[in-house]
């Protein structure tokens, strides 16, 4: 099926109600108070995209210069001068990357490859969206995004942000079942959440922030420089807080040819020498994240909810 | 010459998943991979300014499409026209002398049509002596997709032809109204004698194109700290502009520092900047910039010309 509005449905069932004050404890290794982790988006668009019925890649016609050309601007000198910051402050990034990135940039993964950062699946091209794919179709295109990312790495990705937040019904469910462990694309909490995936199987969601993905305070909140700096610190600050009572997840996400232009890399350096010069910081990767809590506090997290929603049932009666 | 770039026939067809980019215009290249430049005197920071003298008709076709900035509202619609005349009236005078107060080296980008109507703007500028770059006939001519090539052709070659009339200088830069391209603008200015176009906002120092006439040059220009992006696209305050510039600025000269040759690209627009209001922060882009130590002030032929000897050849 492909996500036609008859077969809508009125709410998501990817997970259940689960107040922020009543979950079980988070505890981070080395006792950290929050896991920080910065995502940068390593995406390739096309210049001449196949047509979507759902969505138009670019506003201009053929050739869209200047959505394109920024976008280039990213691979071509954003990448390396995000990476020599994140160098600076001791972070691996965890990488969303647009797979085709890997045969048009191969130099851009062997440089993050070096520095041991994750890959994870942001789809083929950010201008191939899921709207319009029927079920096989992609399953296609997630397992040719995981093959790709195998065959460059030696390792499969386990995340899963949907090429440019273009989603189905059952993106999720694929993800999962093509081997994935976590999702991106769930904005609803400050902590990982189970997610329940037709499989089954042990899934989590690991915070993602769109309020402080780049591109949506520079292109779409149209947030001046210094301000998104300040957004970044001040978030911090209030989840560092949190933390000390269980554990927080803070994200940054990023893209090479926003975050690393002249005129905003200052505000995006000093919120990192910020952040990472707290103690209690465990600078980390989406995938390490979810491995910890799959491992430690899956199953946690899992009975409370059960608890609190079946409480919750037998009251209501 | 083409793009070589073809259509999928499907979702899941990738015909351009091949090395480099998606098209042949240019080559991919890491800025950090090429070997550093330097600029004359051993200066790190070139400082690149363009500022635009613009021509909005009142009656505006808007043929393939209207770009920023033209009219709005029913005809005649005198407030759009009125105000960007401005910039030319009143706005440019006052950007010149806060240049001039800097020893900041404009770079004009010209609608044909302005100097044609006004032959008084024409004569003061050209008398100045800075390079004189071309920007179409009008605000609206607009190349892009949709725009016949033989009429392309003739637009492209009434603009640089006329100008180079007008102006008695060689008009080697070029600037679409709007930073966009039909398929076929980088053959069509490459054949009538454009060097360099800063339409591509993909890079931060010259780079080659291929076209059908031989190489044109690509020269950086940034949209993202111009005065229209940041002032009217993204409504940031005046302060906040300076601010994005300085840091810009501040960020590009260490870099040279370390890795060689940068380039700071502004636009500066008289109908705009040039009103009373943003001037005092103008004038402290322009302090804070010069003031960096090793900066160098130059038109885009002047830094295409320093940068070319020092560009290996493909």
């Amino acid at each position: 099926m492909s996500n036609t509005v008859s077969a809508s449905k009125e709410a998501l069932d990817y997970y259940r109600p689960w107040p922020w004050d009543r979950r079980p404890k988070i505890t981070w290794p080395n006792n950290a108070r929050i896991a920080f982790w910065v995502a940068p988006n390593i995406e390739v668009y096309e210049l001449n995209p196949p047509a979507n019925a759902f969505r138009t890649p670019w506003p201009y016609p053929f050739p869209a210069v200047p959505g394109y050309s920024i976008r280039d601007y990213g691979n071509r000198v954003g990448h390396m001068r995000q990476m020599r910051v994140l160098d600076k402050y001791g972070v691996r990034g965890s990488i969303s990357l647009s797979s085709a990135l890997i045969d048009h940039h191969p130099e851009i993964i062997e440089l993050c490859r070096e520095r041991n950062w994750e890959f994870f699946s942001h789809g083929i091209y950010n201008t191939r969206y899921t709207y319009g794919l029927s079920e096989a179709q992609e399953k296609a295109l997630i397992q040719d995004s995981i093959d790709s990312i195998r065959k460059a790495t030696g390792e499969a990705p386990v995340g899963y942000l949907a090429p440019a937040l273009s989603h189905s019904e059952l993106t999720v469910d694929l993800w999962a079942e093509a081997g994935g462990t976590y999702t991106c694309d769930l904005f609803h909490d400050d902590q990982p959440t189970p997610v329940k995936v037709r499989s089954g199987k042990p899934f989590v969601s690991i915070p993602y922030s769109l309020e402080l993905n780049d591109t949506i305070a520079y292109v779409v909140n149209k947030i001046e420089p210094r301000r998104y700096g300040q957004m970044i610190k001040d978030a911090f600050d209030r989840l560092y807080a949190e933390g000390a009572e269980s554990g927080t997840v803070m994200c940054i996400p990023t893209h090479n040819y926003q975050v690393s232009t002249p005129h905003r890399l200052k505000a995006f350096e000093e919120a990192l020498e910020y952040i990472t010069g707290h103690p209690d910081v465990w600078v980390t990767t989406g995938r390490e994240i979810a491995d910890h809590y799959l491992k430690h506090h899956y199953a946690a997290a899992q009975a409370s909810i059960e608890t609190l929603n079946n409480a919750t049932h037998r009251s209501a009666r | 010459m083409a793009w070589t770039t073809p259509a999928a026939t499907g979702p899941l067809d990738y015909p351009n998943r091949r090395y480099g980019h998606d098209h042949d215009r240019y080559a991919w290249s890491m800025l950090t991979d090429r070997p550093p430049l330097s600029w004359p005197q051993g200066r790190g920071l070139a400082l690149f300014v363009v500022v635009p003298l613009q021509f909005f008709p009142l009656n505006p076709q808007g043929k393939p499409l209207k770009v920023p900035g033209n009219m709005v509202m029913p005809y005649p619609d005198l407030r759009h026209y009125t105000l960007r005349d401005y910039g030319n009236r009143v706005g440019i005078h006052r950007l010149l002398k806060a240049l001039d107060a800097a020893s900041v080296v404009p770079t004009f980008a010209v609608n044909t049509r302005l100097f044609e109507r006004e032959p008084l703007l024409c004569e003061q500028i050209v008398g100045r002596g800075n390079e004189i770059m071309a920007h179409s006939w009008s605000m609206d001519t607009v190349h892009a997709g949709g725009l016949d090539e033989a009429a392309e052709r003739e637009l492209v070659q009434r603009s640089v032809g006329r100008l180079r009339e007008l102006t008695g200088q060689p008009v080697r830069g070029w600037l679409s109204p709007g930073k966009l391209n039909s398929p076929n603008t980088p053959d069509l200015i490459a054949a009538a004698g454009i060097d360099y176009f800063c339409d591509w906002v993909n890079d931060e120092l010259p780079y080659r194109w291929n076209t059908a006439s031989g190489a044109l040059w690509s020269m950086p220009l940034s949209t993202e700290i111009s005065d229209t992006f940041v002032l009217v696209d993204n409504l940031h305050s005046e302060e906040s502009w300076a601010d994005q510039v300085c840091d810009a600025a501040d960020l590009l000269h260490a870099e040279a520092a370390e890795q060689g040759g940068r380039i700071l690209t502004l636009t500066l627009t008289p109908w705009l900047l040039g009103q009373p209001h943003r001037m005092k922060h103008l004038e402290r882009v322009l302090s804070h910039v010069t003031g960096l130590g090793g900066v160098w002030s130059a038109s885009g032929a002047q830094i295409l010309d320093a940068a070319k000897p020092q560009i290996p050849a493909p």
